[in-house]
Parts: C-alpha cells; sequence; structure tokens
C-alpha cells in the first residue's frame, strides 16, 4: 500500500497525463463516420508505429560490441519503419480516392 | 533529454491528435494522414539528432541501414497491394509494431537498474508487445486463406484464460522475486505471450476478424505506451494512448455494428463450425433468373439499389458496376447502393473499394438512411453479400447472427442475389432470402455476369 501511494505521489503528473490523453482519444474518434473507419484503423496504426522512436533510442546507448543486442534493436527499428511508413502511405492510399470525388 | 528533443516530442503529439482529429471528416482526411505522417518524421529525425552523448558510427549506420530497408519495404508493399488486400495489411503492420515493442524490452531489460516502475514497464511492453506480433500474424494468416477459418479447440476458453494467468503470473514472480530476475526467465515469459497470442486468434473465425484487428491495433497502442512511460518519452505516450484509447472505441463500435459483444467475440467465436448453427432451410425452392431478363426489367424500373458486398471485390467487379450504375442512370433509372456498416471485411471497406472505381460518394446511402427506401424500390441487385441481408438476424433467435441490424432488402419489390453458388456466406449461415418468392438467382461469377449485363443494357 506504501509503494502504490508513493508511486502515486511521485508519478501525479504522468497520471494526469496519461487520463487526459484516453479522453483525447475517446474524443477524437468518436465523431468519425462510418465510411472512414478503416482509413482511421489503418491511420491509427500507423501513429502506434511511433514505437520506432523507443527503438532508435535503445539503439543509441547501445555499445558497439553488444552483438546480440545490436541485431535485435537493428530488428525493432526495421519493423518499427515498416510499422510507420507502410501505414502512413497505405492510408495515404486510401483516402487519396475519397479525395478524388469532392 | 535535451530540451530540443521535448520540442520535437511536443511538436509530434500534437500532430497525431490534429491528424486523427482530421481524419474523421472526409475532406480534411488526406491532409490529417499526412500531418501525422511529418510529426512522426519530426520525432524521428529529432531522436537522432538531438541526442546526448558520444554514439559510435557503426550505431548511426545501422539506425540509418535498418530505416532505408525498412522505408523501402514498407513504400512498395503500401503501393503495390490491392485494396482488397486492405485487412491482411493493416494486421501486418500492425504486427511489426508490436514486435518492435517487444524487441524493445528484450534489448532494454539487460540494461535496467533496479527500479520496479522501469521493470514492470519492460515486462508490460514485452507481453502486450509479443500477443499483438503473434495474434496479428494469425490474423493475416486466416484473412489470406492461408490458415483455415476458425480451428477449434476443446475447452479453448479454459485453455486460453489459464495460459493468460500463467503469463500474468510468471510476470509477478520477476516484479516480486528478484532471484527470478534473469535473462532466462524474461525469455520464457516471452514464448509464454507469442504463445497466448497464437491461443488467442486461433479460436476467432470469419466474420469477427476485423474486430480482433481492431483490438491487437489498440494492443499495440498500448506497448507503445509503455515504451512511452520506461523512457518518459512524450511522443510515445501521446501516440500510444491515443491509438490505445481510439482503437478500444473502435472495436466497440464495429461490435456494436454487428450487435456482438466484446465478449462474445472473444469467448463464444462463431464462423468456424457451420455445423448445426441457425436453422437450415428445409429445401424450399430456388427461382433463377437469365441476365437477358434482368437486363429488361432493371431497364425499365423506376429505382435500383444495389448492395455490394466482399463477394463484389474478390471479383473485381466494383468498376462494371459503376458501368451498369451510369448506364441506368443514363436511361432514366434512380440508382442507389446500400452500404452495411460491415460490408466488405473492416466497417467502411465497402466505400474505400467503390471509391477506387470513381462511384460517387453521394451515392453511397448507410444502412439507416437506405432502410426506408426499400419499400418504393423497383429492383435490389444483391452482389457478394449475404450475412448483411440474412433475415435471419431479425426473426431466428436462434441464429448465430440474431439481432444483427441487416439491410431490409426483402421490402423491395424484386430483389436479385448474385452469387457463384448456393454456398453459405462468410458467417457459414443458411439464408432463407434465397428462398423468398420475390427472390431470384443469379448464378456465376460477379465480373462476368455483371460484364454480360453491361452488353444486354447496352443493347437495349
Amino acid at each position: 500500500m506504501e509503494m502504490i501511494l508513493t508511486f502515486i505521489e511521485q508519478n501525479v503528473d504522468m497520471i494526469y497525463f496519461i487520463a487526459l490523453s484516453i479522453f483525447v482519444g475517446v474524443e477524437v474518434i468518436g465523431h468519425v463516420p462510418a465510411v472512414l473507419h478503416t482509413p482511421l484503423m489503418s491511420g491509427a496504426n500507423a501513429i502506434h508505429g511511433v514505437v520506432i522512436v523507443g527503438a532508435i533510442h535503445v539503439m543509441l546507448n547501445l555499445n558497439s560490441d553488444d552483438y546480440l543486442l545490436l541485431i535485435l534493436g537493428f530488428l525493432a527499428v526495421l519493423l518499427g519503419t515498416l510499422n510507420v511508413v507502410g501505414g502512413f502511405v497505405v492510408t495515404d492510399r486510401m483516402l487519396e480516392m475519397f479525395k478524388k470525388k469532392n | 533529454m535535451s530540451a530540443l528533443n521535448e520540442i520535437c516530442y511536443f511538436i509530434a503529439s500534437m500532430t497525431f491528435v490534429i491528424g486523427l482529429r482530421m481524419m474523421g471528416n472526409p475532406k480534411t482526411a488526406r491532409k490529417g494522414n499526412l500531418i501525422g505522417a511529418a510529426g512522426m518524421l519530426v520525432a524521428i529525425i529529432g531522436t537522432v539528432l538531438f541526442h546526448k552523448g558520444e554514439v559510435p558510427f557503426i550505431i548511426y549506420f545501422l539506425i540509418g541501414f535498418s530505416i532505408l530497408i525498412g522505408t523501402l519495404i514498407g513504400w512498395f508493399t503500401a503501393r503495390k497491394v490491392a485494396m482488397t488486400k486492405m485487412p491482411e495489411l493493416v494486421s501486418l503492420f500492425n504486427g511489426m509494431g508490436g514486435a518492435c515493442a517487444a524487441l524493445i524490452s528484450l534489448v532494454e531489460y539487460p540494461h535496467l537498474s533496479n527500479q520496479t516502475g522501469s521493470l514492470i514497464a519492460v515486462l508490460a511492453g514485452l507481453i502486450i508487445g509479443s500477443v499483438s506480433f503473434s495474434g496479428s500474424i494469425i490474423a493475416f494468416l486466416k484473412l489470406n486463406g492461408t490458415m483455415s477459418k476458425a480451428i477449434r479447440i476443446p475447452s479453448s476458453n479454459i485453455f486460453n484464460t489459464a495460459l493468460m494467468l500463467v503469463t500474468i503470473g510468471v510476470a509477478t514472480v520477476i516484479v516480486l522475486n528478484p532471484g527470478f530476475n534473469t535473462l532466462p526467465v524474461v525469455y520464457c515469459l516471452l514464448l509464454l505471450s507469442l504463445l497466448y497470442g497464437v491461443f488467442f486468434v486461433i479460436p476467432i473465425g470469419g466474420a469477427d476478424m476485423p474486430v480482433v484487428i481492431s483490438l491487437l491495433n489498440s494492443f499495440t497502442g498500448l506497448a507503445a505506451a509503455f515504451g512511452g512511460f520506461l523512457y518518459g518519452n512524450k511522443a510515445m505516450l501521446t501516440g500510444g494512448i491515443l491509438v490505445g484509447s481510439a482503437g478500444t472505441l473502435l472495436t466497440v463500435i464495429m461490435c456494436k455494428a454487428m450487435n456482438r459483444s466484446l465478449s462474445s467475440v472473444i469467448f463464444g467465436a462463431f464462423g468456424g463450425n457451420s455445423a448445426g448453427l441457425g436453422k437450415t432451410s428445409e429445401g424450399g425452392t430456388v427461382k433463377d433468373i437469365q441476365v437477358t431478363d434482368l437486363s429488361i426489367l432493371m431497364n425499365y424500373s423506376k429505382k435500383v439499389i444495389i448492395v455490394p458486398g466482399y463477394g463484389l471485390a474478390v471479383a473485381q467487379a466494383q468498376h462494371v458496376i459503376h458501368e451498369i450504375e451510369l448506364l441506368l442512370e443514363s436511361r432514366g433509372v434512380e440508382v442507389k447502393y446500400a452500404i452495411h456498416p460491415v460490408a466488405g471485411r473492416m466497417p467502411g471497406h465497402m466505400n474505400v473499394l467503390l471509391a477506387e472505381s470513381s462511384v460517387d460518394y453521394s451515392k453511397l446511402s448507410e444502412m439507416e438512411e437506405i432502410n426506408p427506401e426499400f419499400a418504393s424500390t423497383d429492383v435490389v441487385l444483391v452482389v457478394g453479400a449475404n450475412d448483411v441481408v440474412n433475415p435471419a438476424a431479425k426473426n431466428d433467435p436462434s441464429s448465430p447472427i440474431y439481432g444483427m441490424p441487416i439491410l431490409d432488402v426483402e421490402n423491395a419489390t424484386h430483389v436479385i442475389v448474385n452469387k457463384r453458388s448456393m454456398n453459405a456466406g462468410y458467417a457459414g449461415i443458411e439464408n432463407e432470402l434465397f428462398y423468398n418468392n420475390k427472390t431470384s438467382m443469379l448464378f456465376g461469377d460477379a465480373k462476368s455476369v455483371l460484364t454480360a449485363l453491361v452488353n444486354e443494357l447496352k443493347a437495349l
């Protein structure tokens, strides 16, 4: 119990940040018409590719002789890039088709 | 972390919110996506450029090289893949993100100091990322047809719950007992999580797959958020949480469209075992119609509604259907498309496919708005759709799709159903609409039959 209270005290800003972000996420999606659900899912998919920032961060802090970890980090950056680039490009391709009509 | 870094992450976070917001409107959607992409670029460049401390050149080289390969493969795949393959692609890219999060945890683990908070974040990222990865791959294989739609494992619910409890148990032991806080145990945890992802998706079949993808999408968001918590990285936090909460909401919206609860999707999967599901039709008679007769019928109608389903997209007939629409309009027939919320394989998927073949956005009507219009419609042409027009959803409580809102096509004067054969649909349920005396079946591949219809219409 003591531990949990200390944790809350130390991370109160973070807790506010997380709670408010959840509300923002719900609000932002709440007004989307059904037509756009597929592009939206794909766009959201690209945005969680932000995990690549973590992968780069991890790589930057490795030693150049940690071969196993370097390989894992390399893979992480590669897969993260696939997620980001593939996600945004495919979403753009879908939305391009809607644009033509308007 | 330097101030410049923080500024980059702030910009990225804001673009994610603004981008997602703009994607909610067809007019601004494309720009919104590009704004999000720009923010992502700022975050990535900022991370590399403003990093404090000495970094060996080889590491910069490796980062640059992997980004280059990833960009090439990602760009190429995204440009080449057919629009009908969209659900596969989304689940595949989602799996990549999950794997990335899991790998970060693996690399970060040996560098952890004895902080419980960081350890929890690393383990949570590992578990959620791995589940998302292996689950997405199974979803991909299923959608792709490589794996049969649903595999029944005896008492899979009990097994899955047990597997989940064991996984969480192992993670708890690692956190509470320093003796188990070792690399081999962490690799065991990785294996357990991967297995759980596989067994989580395997029993779920057919019609429920979009819900699963959406759910796994929000899982990956959550994994990214844990990474953000670990590094105090605000861009990862905002991006991850936004996708986590938005993805969960989207999952709920999808379930609502199919009138299913999330728990029945996960624990009571249907779609695989067609045997014994719903009422099988007791050998009613089926009428069929020839293309020549249909062309005359449609040509002299006042109002025609087209109900496109995934079968239309599989046959690549969306361009032909657009041609029929234009021909009929030139003869003074009013033509509309009725789009069920889950037509295609994901909500909104059908709109994308029709937009691809230049169908006017304003001709696509959603279910609530078109349902009252069927009564005043002469001909309804159902192409490659089945479950979304199945009356069993309204009047057969024993049917697994009972309660799902459907398009009331049987209110129209004539119902024409194009199908390749009498096989059951995506959910594997018999459809009594086919035996209705208003219904005529137009058998054959959608593309060849509709092309023949175009020629007949032109000849009239």
